[in-house]
């Protein structure tokens, strides 16, 4: 958005879902499903194996139809060529095995509605971004698992989307190439683009994302901003670091150890104040390295909503 | 961007990832050579063998000079004659004699057969109703017709099927129909298809007129003319017909081994002209009815054109009722096409792809 305050050429597109239902036969698999994508941010949707994201997507895509509910960027139902302007990784990868790389996204590209040579022009250099510069000639089966992934990543981005959506797009990449993806995708996000992606790596959800949905089921289990979600599950959980030997926590009122080792202690305290007093006592005690609260991980918030 | 351009640029791809394979070329290569070789062979047979040296009198050489495919070699008298024979140098003598014909012939060890014909008087012979086209010539054409329209078919009907499976089997497909609409994805290769299989045909076809004309062969070619830019008709959309079945066919499974369980009715199609237009080409009944089927017209029409059995509307109530089967299997095989194809796994039952 621009500081000016006037809605002007920048890219909007908050995708908008409501109510979306999928049957397959008296099997439901999505059940009302609702949420928002909203440009400038990476949205993690979250879910075990079944829960219904890849379907979710399908619905969003127009590759499936659901059987209720809508699906609006920015209050408007999608049309065929607003669909053209999202860019799909389906969970599903492949790409032809005998088109050399660059055709391959050059083909997309044009698929999308960019000329020859303008295709040519952002295929390569999204190419020669993803590290794949190297190779733009040669076939996608002599590629390594890794760089057909990367490939498939520019076959989603080379029309430069407004909406992106992404199944699983870390899936398969070695440490490197997951830096390499999060950084594009976090370009992108700063270009104004409304991204979902899912991942069953919560550690790379967790770092990457601003928003978060957790569905489980078939059914939206818990969306918001990644702070609000922690602030909603966070526990008067604390984690004290001292020289000396922190026994004396055992007894102080309102305390509950969780986890123990000598100057060490992870616990959980009945209110604030008795934090305040816990460390008011340690400092009392000697030196204190370390006194901090502590947030829960997305995978303890994970576990606990899909319960 | 326009579905129409969209639906080029997926043709496009298609014939160039075609082009792109050498066994296709090299098979392509073979076939137009063998073509080549089949109308070149046939017009160099079919031509006038060397001539015969035949040995005349001055009285004689002139009735002998008028026989097709003799050389005149002149000789004084009998004796010289008598000589010329025995040595080989010709096949026979031409004297004059007393008898009826004028003529008497002089040979070695066997009578000339060519020769004594050639120089009988034949009663004239007045035919009431002419046999139209020679037997051999008729189950040739229709031989031909049929060879090109099978290989054509199946093997650019395989091609359209390898490549919907191919799209399913590596999950590109769910890519594609992301980007374009399901029916523009089929169209377009549809028409990439139709356009290989075209170009194959035409080649074949200035392969053989090329041939015709080199070898001077210019009354087959008179004959046959019409009868191919007819096939070529037929073709194109019998071709659309059965490329449009296929990629239905082929979208119901998942993997390129499974492709034989859902494409071999189709190839029983495609073979059906092809041995039913051979084996009952001289039966005109069993001809008629398979000029008006839609799957043996484009062979079953140009054969009954060639020999002239069709009145001048026949074909084209025949191509009517190609083009309007074809309608149908265009909205039967995209029906199938875009219900089947994001079911991955067991090959898709005919009725739920149908239905939908």
């Amino acid at each position: 958005m621009q500081a000016t305050g006037i809605q002007t050429t920048v890219r909007t597109g908050t995708l908008h879902l409501e109510g979306v239902t999928k049957r397959y036969g008296t099997r439901t698999v999505l059940d009302r499903v609702g949420f928002d994508v909203a440009p400038g941010r990476l949205t993690g949707f979250v879910g075990g194996n079944g829960a219904g994201k890849t379907t979710t997507m399908r619905i969003i895509l127009g590759v499936l139809a659901a059987d209720g509910g809508t699906v609006t960027l920015d209050g408007a139902p999608l049309s065929t060529s607003d669909r053209r302007r999202f860019g799909y990784m389906p969970e599903e990868r492949g790409l032809y095995p005998k088109m050399r790389v660059l055709e391959q996204v050059v083909y997309l590209a044009r698929l999308h509605g960019f000329d020859k040579a303008d295709a040519a022009h952002r295929g390569t250099a999204l190419l020669t971004e993803l590290g794949l510069g190297e190779r733009l000639n040669d076939n996608i089966e002599s590629l390594s698992l890794g760089n057909q992934q990367r490939a498939q990543i520019a076959a989603a981005l080379v029309h430069d989307p407004e909406v992106l959506i992404l199944d699983e797009p870390f899936s398969g990449l070695d440490p490197l190439a997951v830096d390499v993806v999060a950084e594009v995708l976090q370009s992108r996000a700063a270009r104004g683009t409304s991204i979902l992606f899912s991942s069953h790596q919560l550690d790379v959800v967790e770092r990457l994302c601003d928003d978060l949905i957790i569905i489980a089921g078939g059914t939206i289990r818990a969306s918001g901003t990644r702070e609000q979600l922690r602030a909603q599950h966070s526990t008067l959980r604390y984690q004290l670091d001292s020289p000396g030997d922190a026994g004396w926590l055992r007894s102080e009122p309102g305390v509950t150890v969780v986890d123990f080792e000598g100057g060490s202690a992870l616990f959980d305290v009945d209110t604030p104040d008795t934090a305040q007093r816990v460390l008011r006592e340690a400092v009392g005690r000697g030196e204190v390295s370390n006194f901090a609260p502590q947030h829960p991980s997305l995978a303890q918030i994970f576990k606990e909503v899909i319960q | 961007m326009k579905n129409s351009s969209l639906t080029w640029l997926v043709a496009e791809r298609e014939i160039s990832s075609k082009l792109r394979s050498k066994a296709f070329l090299i098979s392509t290569g073979i076939l137009l050579l063998i073509a080549l070789a089949g109308v070149l062979i046939g017009g160099f047979s079919s031509k006038s063998p060397t001539p015969d040296a035949v040995a005349a009198t001055s009285q004689t050489a002139q009735i002998v000079n008028a026989l097709p495919n003799v050389k005149v070699t002149e000789v004084a008298d009998r004796a010289e004659a008598e000589k010329v024979v025995k040595s080989g140098d010709v096949v026979a003598a031409v004297l004059p004699a007393d008898d009826p014909t004028g003529v008497v012939i002089l040979a070695k060890d066997q009578a000339p057969q060519s020769l004594v014909m050639g120089l009988s008087k034949a009663p004239h012979v007045e035919i009431l109703e002419p046999a139209s086209t020679n037997p051999l010539v008729r189950y040739l054409v229709a031989i031909g017709f049929g060879v090109v329209f099978l290989m054509a078919a199946s093997t650019f009907g395989s091609t359209i099927a390898q490549s919907v499976v191919e799209e399913k089997q590596t999950r590109v497909v769910e890519l594609l129909i992301s980007a374009i609409p399901t029916r523009v994805l089929l169209a377009g290769k549809v028409l990439g298809n139709t356009i290989l299989a075209m170009a194959q045909i035409i080649l074949l076809a200035a392969i053989a007129v090329v041939g015709l004309i080199v070898t001077g062969q210019n009354e087959v070619l008179a004959g046959i003319g019409a009868p191919v830019l007819w096939f070529a008709v037929f073709f194109l959309f019998g071709f659309i017909l059965l490329a449009s079945l296929y990629s239905g066919a082929a979208a119901m499974v998942s993997r390129q081994e499974d492709i034989g369980s859902t494409t071999m009715p189709l190839m029983m199609l495609v073979m059906a002209p092809y041995i039913l237009v051979i084996v009952f080409n001289d039966n005109p009944l069993v001809m008629t009815i398979l000029s008006y089927i839609p799957f043996s017209a484009p062979v079953a029409m140009p054969v009954r054109l060639f020999v002239g059995e069709a009145q001048w509307w026949e074909p084209l109530l025949s191509l009517v009722i190609l083009l309007v089967s074809c309608v149908g299997a265009i909205l039967v095989g995209a029906k199938i096409y875009e219900n089947s194809l994001l079911r991955m796994g067991s090959r898709v039952k005919l009725r739920e792809a149908l239905r939908g």
